[in-house]
């Protein structure tokens, strides 16, 4: 079984115009089929109102779909029986630093789920310092929230998701509004969270280099899913990618126009590692 | 000038008092209040102030920060002590003008300055040592009482802490739209009223959005963390009264006690 | 109109526990018509630099010459100074607050005490050159979506007719699209109007592709200040204060400690994949 199944899934916006009239329906998401099996590492990328971030609201039950269906380790979303266990499951980080922090404290804020879901005290306190500890926040449990950097704040909201014990943590551009580096501090937290602890990861996001590392890249675009595959696979047509109004890796361009120049290289060169290696091994050939 | 509000503000250290549970620092700030109205002469001052003095040496806050508190009330002594020593009916000592100063009135305009100055000492101590969250947990904790006549204590208490927790995030929001529309030439420093009030608009309806926008931000946050009231809800950090808050209760009352006798006695 | 920072030194809440020294001792001349990137980790002292050049803030010691003026002397008029030396804060569309974009757009000309038509004419040039469409003229800014609102903030600053423009990462939180137009219209600005621009960003490969000139600060202090070539060849230095380099110029560098003959200086794609070729054909005729 899937953790997290979209069948056929399709959400709209009613759009209306001053006078509370409907004036017409937005398909923000439009027929999408997903699964997600536990332990995956999935991006999903796409330009601004691809509808990237209204398809992840749909994994963890904070919006349903109009037509089609998502399973969440087999239970339906729509069943409000089992809401609050699929929030359980499917944790989830947003975009804003600052507005998804409900705590003054970091310690806090972290024990914010586990209180939710009536976790005992002490086992709380253990939660919050194991979920503190794994995304390397532990020294800062007693600051306030406000004096952290974003990057920082993100690494606060994840282990907040973390002390949930979710199966699978979905992000929604958690990195939209950070520098590079703390950019570089929430993906390393991420991509440790998954190869350590095999949570799985769902990311959302419109940085090409973040997505290197996963199992699994969808690209959409108006509402649909038009590329899916190995990250190696999808950045081969970097061509495309441009198309849909997004950045592909400046390394993956540079071999491309190498490849142009009758240098042989294979497609999908993401990282300048890579490259370089690349160039290496085909001048020791000759 | 707005970061020098106090009240309502948390100073980290490790003292006794930030270690008290929040439900006595609660009821004995308001007792404490009530101790002032109580008091009668000199003498209770006199002891009112000991007691302060002493909560203020062993809290660890710097007296200075204390102090800043009172900035925002100057203008409310100063009035209280002007209204009170102008028109109290007394012994007149000098007469300005048709304004008579009398001996009662200067008597009782000092009386409710030291008050009004004890009492806003006296509550920021509480909030100074005692973290807005459990400062809410234990308004909850108090009110509890209250819910029985169908007052939502739980939700009062959640926003309470959400406010405190976006104060920060408003100040500084607040200064940034504030340079932005100077940097787009808006004039704040203008001595015409009717210009100042206007000035506000450009500051006010983005600040507005703004929060109504984090809001909403904020409460899909919370759903997705599962919070669904306070139903069921257990806490990281339940309240517990240690051996120090039943000693500290036990000297609140002596504290009262010694109050009350003075105000019998003399 | 040319920017002469002297001696400039600034402290954060002065007098009390939380003192902090944003600006330590900085200077340099900006000439007209220059385009300079202002690089630095966040907390590097940039956004107040900036700051402090339109009279925001008012320095500790040392000053700031604007077309030779002492913008700090007493009886300067800073009113007309911030008409001259606009300035667009990070995320500039939540100061949009009129009822309607043109109206908005009329703020910064208004305040600098304009005659009527003149205000109009400019707010509907500048609605123009960010090609904001027609019908949004007269909705309410509110209601447009995240890359519309850019434009009418942008517009806002450019109908005063600044003849110097500071922008604080004004591609923060845009796609690929959204960013490639902001750049779009500063070259612009910069080419055909002859406006002198000071960028402030975090992205290297953007600032090697657009900027002249590159001033990296560093804990307040003015660190680096050269061509683009010049600066990313301490990139070493760069990574220590928590800076970047752009992918390609990473490449070549590895590239270089590989044993390859190729110049470190390329900074573009172009440049990078004719040296590359040049190297590789080398190796071909060895």
């Amino acid at each position: 079984m899937s953790l997290i199944k979209a069948d056929k899934v399709s959400y709209e916006y009613i759009r209306r115009d001053k006078d509370g009239s409907v004036e017409g329906v937005n398909k923000a998401v439009d027929e999408v089929d997903l699964s997600v099996e536990a332990g995956d590492f999935i991006a999903i990328l796409g330009a601004n109102g691809s509808g990237k971030s209204t398809l992840a609201k749909h994994f963890n039950a904070l919006l349903y779909p109009v037509g089609g269906t998502v399973y969440v380790e087999g239970m339906d979303t729509r069943d409000d029986e089992h809401l609050w266990d699929i929030r359980q499951t499917t944790g989830m980080v947003f975009q804003n630093p600052d507005n998804q922090i409900i705590g003054t404290v970091v310690e806090e804020d972290v024990a914010f789920g586990p209180e939710n879901m009536g976790v005992k005290s002490k086992e709380i306190w253990e939660r919050v310092i194991r979920s503190l500890k794994s995304v390397d926040m532990f020294e800062y449990r007693k600051h306030s929230p406000s004096r952290l950097s974003g990057g920082q704040k993100q690494r606060v909201a994840i282990a907040g998701v973390l002390a949930m014990q979710p199966e699978c943590i979905v992000l929604d551009e958690p990195t939209a509004m950070l520098d590079p580096l703390g950019r570089k501090e929430v993906i390393a937290s991420v991509r440790e969270l998954n190869e350590t602890a095999g949570i799985t990861v769902i990311l959302i996001t419109h940085y090409m280099e973040e997505v290197v590392h996963a199992d699994k890249v969808y690209v959409m675009d108006k509402g649909r899913v038009v590329m899916h595959g190995s990250p190696k696979q999808v950045f081969s047509r970097p061509e495309e990618l441009k198309g849909l109004g997004l950045d592909v890796p400046g390394v993956t361009l540079l071999a491309e126009e190498l490849k142009k120049n009758g240098i042989d290289l294979p497609a999908g060169i993401l990282t300048s590692q890579e490259l370089v290696s690349e160039i290496c091994r085909l001048l020791s050939i000759i | 000038m707005i970061r020098d509000i106090t009240l309502g503000q948390y100073y980290p250290a490790e003292s006794v008092l930030h270690k008290l549970d929040p439900r006595l620092k609660i009821t004995g700030t308001f007792l404490y209040i009530i101790s002032l109205f109580l008091v009668r002469d000199l003498l209770g001052y006199a002891v009112a102030g000991v007691f302060l003095a002493i909560m203020i040496a062993i809290s660890h806050v710097p007296f200075k920060f204390m102090i800043r508190g009172l900035k925002g009330i100057l203008v409310i002594l100063f009035f209280t002590a002007i209204f009170n020593v102008f028109f109290t009916p007394g012994e007149v000592l000098l007469s300005l003008w048709k304004l008579d100063i009398t001996k009662e009135g200067i008597r009782v305009g000092v009386r409710m300055v030291i008050r009004l100055v004890f009492l806003v000492i006296g509550s920021s101590i509480m909030t100074l040592t005692t973290t807005p969250n459990r400062l809410t947990d234990g308004l909850e904790r108090v009110l509890k009482p209250l819910q029985r006549f169908k007052l939502p204590v739980h939700e009062v208490a959640m926003m309470m802490s959400i406010a405190l927790g976006f104060i920060p995030i408003l100040v500084e929001e607040l200064d940034k739209i504030m340079k932005a529309q100077s940097a787009r030439g808006a004039d704040f420093e203008s001595s015409k009223l009717a210009v100042r009030i206007k000035s506000m608009i450009p500051i006010l309806v983005p600040l507005f959005v703004s929060a109504f926008r984090r809001a909403g931000d904020l409460a899909t946050a919370m759903e997705a963390r599962c919070y669904h009231g306070g139903e069921g809800r257990t806490k990281l950090k339940p309240l517990r009264y240690m051996k120090r808050d039943y000693i500290a209760y036990l000297l609140l009352f002596v504290y009262l006690g010694i109050i009350i006798m003075t105000g019998i006695m003399f | 109109m040319s920017v002469i920072v002297d001696h400039l030194s600034y402290i954060y809440s002065a007098g009390t526990t939380y003192e902090k020294k944003a600006l330590d001792d900085v200077s340099f001349k900006i000439d007209d018509g220059e385009y300079v990137a202002l690089l630095g980790q966040t907390g590097s002292g940039k956004s107040t630099l900036v700051q402090n050049l339109n009279g925001l803030l008012k320095p500790a010691s040392g000053t700031v010459y604007v077309n030779g003026e002492d913008i700090f002397e007493k009886g300067y008029d800073l009113k007309t100074l911030r008409g001259k030396v606009g300035l667009v804060f990070q995320y500039p569309e939540y100061q949009l607050f009129e009822e309607d974009v043109f109206t908005d757009v009329c703020f910064g000309p208004k305040n600098l005490g304009l005659e009527r038509t003149e205000v109009e004419l400019r707010s509907y040039e500048a609605l123009k050159q960010v090609g904001l469409k027609d019908e949004a003229f007269f909705q309410s800014p509110f209601e447009l979506s995240g890359g519309e609102k850019r434009r009418v903030a942008l517009a806002g600053v450019l109908a005063m007719k600044p003849e110097v423009l500071i922008l604080d990462e004004p591609t923060a939180g845009l796609d690929p699209n959204g960013r490639e137009w902001i750049f779009e219209l500063i070259g612009k600005l910069h080419d055909e109007q002859g406006i002198t621009i000071i960028l402030v960003s975090h992205s290297m490969d953007d600032v090697a592709e657009h900027a002249d000139r590159l001033l990296v600060m560093d804990k307040g202090a003015l660190t680096m200040d050269g061509t683009p070539k010049e600066v990313f060849a301490y990139y070493k230095e760069l990574m220590q204060i928590g800076l970047d380099i752009p992918e390609v110029s990473k490449v070549m560098h590895l590239l270089k400690e590989n044993g390859f003959n190729v110049s470190t200086d390329a900074i573009t794609l172009k440049e990078a994949a004719a040296e590359i070729l040049k190297s590789i054909n080398k190796g071909f005729n060895r």
